[in-house]
This record gives C-alpha cells, structure tokens and sequence, in this order.
C-alpha cells in the first residue's frame, strides 16, 4: 500500500509528471478526434473524468472480491457501465454536444488510460488514493484535450469557445480542425512538453544537490 | 449480496489459492447482473427527454423552412394517397404539412437523406406546391468534417440560397461565384461534395414527392388535436 506517498503527491502527478497524455502517450483516440473544438475537448474531458473516477473508485473498493482470472472483463463491465450513463445524460442534457462527439462518447469504453489506471493502480490501493489518483489522472487529460483543442480551434477557425478572437481578414487554417492538424499540434505540443521536461531537469541539475533530486524523480515515475 | 458469503473464506492468506469456476462465474453474473440494472435504470431515466428533444427539433426545422407556419401535421404515402396520421413515429414515407393560424394550408416539409461525405445526410426543406418554390432547407443529422463539410449547415450564405429557390428543373451545385441560371447552387468553397449531397438530396425528395403531393386545392385539412379530444368524449 502506498501509504508513504501522500494522496495529494497520487493527485499531482497525473497533472504534469506522469501526464497521461503527454507522458504516458494514451488515450490517443480521443485526443485527436475529438479535439477540433475546445469545447468538444471540454466535454470529453468531463466525460472521461467521470468515468475514470467512478471506475476507479469501484475498482479500488472492491478489488478484494474481484478475482483476478476475470478481472479485465470485470474492469470493462464497470467501465462501460459508466459510459453508458454518461451517453444517455449528455444525450438527455446536451444533445447538441452529443451530437459532435458522435461514436466517441462510447468509445471511452476502449480508452487505454482509463483501463490503464484500473490495472496499474485502482487495483493494487486504497479507495483514497484510487480516486485521488484517477482524479489527478483525469484532470491532465482534460488538460492535454484542452490545449489540443484550444490550439486548433484557434489556428484553424480563428476562435476560442466559438468566440471569434481575430477580424475578420484572418484566414483559418483550416488543416488544423482536420486530421493532419491533430497529428501536428499534438507533435508539437509532446516536443514543446519534452524541451521543457528537460530544461527543468537541466536547471535542477544546475542548481543543487543534483543526483538526489534527478534519482528522486526518476524514482516515482 | 452473495459474492461476499463466497469470498470470506479467500483471506488473504488463502489468496494464492486458485478460485473455483463457480465463483469466477458468480462474480462475472452479479457485475452483469447490476450493470444491467444501472443501464436499464438511466435509459428508463432519460428516455423520455431524450425523445422529447428529438421531437422539439425537428417541429423546429419544420418551422424554420416553412415560414409563417403555427400548426403541423404528418401526413404519411397509403395506397396511392397522403392520410393524416397521428402517431409519435416518423419514417421515410412521411412528410409534414403546414398550416398557418388560421388553419389554412401553406405548404410541406419534405425530409430526404443520402450518403454524405462521412455519414448519412438527413435533410428537411420546405416545399410551396402553389408555385413550386422550396423555402428553405434544414439539416437534421450529418457527420460532415468539422469546420468544411458542416458549413452546410452554418454557412448562412449557403443556407439562405435555398430560400425562395424556384424548382422548376433540376437544381445544380456550382463553382462559387459561377452562378448564372437560377436552378444554381453556390457551392461551398472546400466542401463541394457535401454541397453536392444537398442539392442530390432536394432532387431526388423532390423527383420521390411531386407526384405523391394532393392536387392543389385538395390538400387534407388540418386536423387539430384538441378537436379529437373533442369528439372521444
């Protein structure tokens, strides 16, 4: 049990350190899919922190009576149980919102950090820091989905939230709401996310006692 | 609950233990068996405003291609002739028909779908039989490329090309700014086969209705709901 972590070190990590996206590089299919709108990114970031966390926490709370010869079906059940919840809500409450999304809403069934976090962590600890983990989790993901889509829908429709941000002499790029633009944003935001690890590490090194803190880092990741 | 008779005797201490089928299988049933409650649950939940939304959008489409519209009914093809129906449903052989305060007769929504770019374009335009004219035109459902393909539906400019569009022959999709004869289209820059899918669409409703449509001066009167509810008691 990692009782010797606090919860609060569970949650931040999801945010910057091992960021599921930037990081861990999962979850991709929704990334790129559904990210041509910052509020299309929004909402699939809600989708899935709902559903992370309540799977999390189910998972975690009991994972004593899962055996694990059935445990993958077992996590999927759970999984698309919650997913099935949300489709209906946000086709009940936002339909319009439902409607862009599409397939993409079922499809976080198949969304590899989601089922990532029930094997690699909701299993093996404790309710508190099952949920503070899939909440840290699913919050960089939002992070990652928003910045994608902020990205996008600002270069490639010249707005933010449907807000036009420029005048209108500014011509949008339209690949970047298309395919190709996913693909590219999302490379250049892993390069700017990697030039920036790096940099701080280099600063860390630079300033102190140095092995300790590089060893320290490596060791939680 | 059962499962948790069965696994207190799977202490940790006993965990290496394999478990048996039955419980495997057992574990397996009450997982389904409460994710089938939880589904059927929010799907009994959320049934009725979701039907409830589907039905408010497309009473809005009708009112939006067809102006000056306050009453609608559904009209479905019988045996050679449009009968007034009543029912929730809607299916390919339906139309609507509007009518205005006074309930008199001003014109049809006609729904038609085709293949789209990625997904089934399903439209609804407003019909004049008087003089032939569409009024304008909505799109219900597409899954056109975001920001190319969907401008059939936010580009004002293409919209409003379907406004008052005589339908005299076979309307065409042309290059921006090449249009010339009145049965042509503006198409949109970018997205020149979903503009093409619009206009196929229109054409072929149009080709499947006209001789289906009353003849002018005979089209069914509209049938008011409260009056029914007159007449059952």
């Amino acid at each position: 049990m990692a009782t010797d972590v606090s919860a609060y070190e569970e949650m931040i990590k999801g945010l910057w350190r091992d960021n599921p996206v930037f990081v861990q590089v999962l979850g991709m299919c929704p990334m790129l899919a559904v990210t041509n709108s910052a509020i299309n990114a929004v909402v699939m970031g809600l989708a899935t922190f709902f559903v992370l966390v309540t799977s999390s926490f189910l998972v975690s709370s009991f994972k004593q009576w899962i055996p694990k010869q059935v445990r993958i079906s077992l996590y999927v059940i759970i999984i698309a149980t919650f997913v099935t919840v949300v489709d209906y809500s946000l086709l009940a409450m936002l339909p319009a919102i439902h409607k862009e999304l599409g397939a993409f809403i079922p499809l976080i069934v198949a969304n590899c950090m989601i089922l990532g976090r029930q094997e690699a962590f909701a299993s093996k600890h404790g309710v508190k820091y099952a949920v503070m983990d899939a909440v840290g989790m699913s919050a960089g993901f939002m992070i990652a989905l928003f910045s994608l889509g902020a990205v996008r829908e600002i270069l490639g429709v010249g707005a933010l939230f449907g807000v036009d941000l420029f005048s209108a002499n500014f011509e949008p790029w339209v690949i970047m709401i298309l395919p190709p633009g996913g693909f590219l944003t999302l490379g250049l935001l892993l390069l700017f996310f990697n030039w920036f690890t790096e940099r701080r590490r280099q600063f860390l090194i630079k300033v102190a006692d140095v092995d300790k803190i590089a060893v320290g880092v490596k060791d939680n990741g | 609950m059962n499962t948790a008779n069965i696994t207190s005797s799977t202490h940790p201490s006993a965990q290496n233990q394999e478990p048996g089928s039955s419980r495997l299988v057992i574990s397996m049933a009450v997982a389904g068996f409460i994710s089938g409650v939880i589904i059927i649950a929010i799907y009994m939940l959320t049934f009725d405003t979701i039907k409830e939304n589907k039905a408010r959008e497309l009473r809005e489409a009708v009112f939006r291609v067809l102006p000056d519209v306050s009453h609608m009914q559904k009209l479905h093809f019988v045996d050679n002739k449009m009968v007034v129906v009543k029912s929730d449903g809607m299916d390919d052989e339906m139309i609507f028909a509007g009518y205005d305060k006074d309930a008199k007769f001003i014109g049809y929504a006609i729904q038609g779908k085709a293949p789209g770019f990625q997904d089934t374009v399903h439209i609804l335009y407003g019909y004049l039989s008087s003089n032939s004219n569409i009024t304008g035109m909505a799109v219900l459902e597409s899954r056109e490329t975001p920001g190319l393909g969907d401008k059939i539906f936010k580009d004002m400019d293409f919209v409003s090309e379907f406004i008052n569009l005589p339908m005299h022959k076979d309307i065409k999709a042309v290059k921006k700014g090449t249009k010339t004869q009145e049965n042509e289209i503006d198409a949109i820059t970018g997205a020149t086969i979903s503009s093409k899918i619009v206009v196929k669409i229109i054409n072929q409703a149009f080709k499947k209705w006209s001789p289906r449509l009353p003849q002018q001066g005979s089209e069914p009167a509209l049938e008011l709901s409260e009056v029914k509810v007159v007449k059952e008691s």
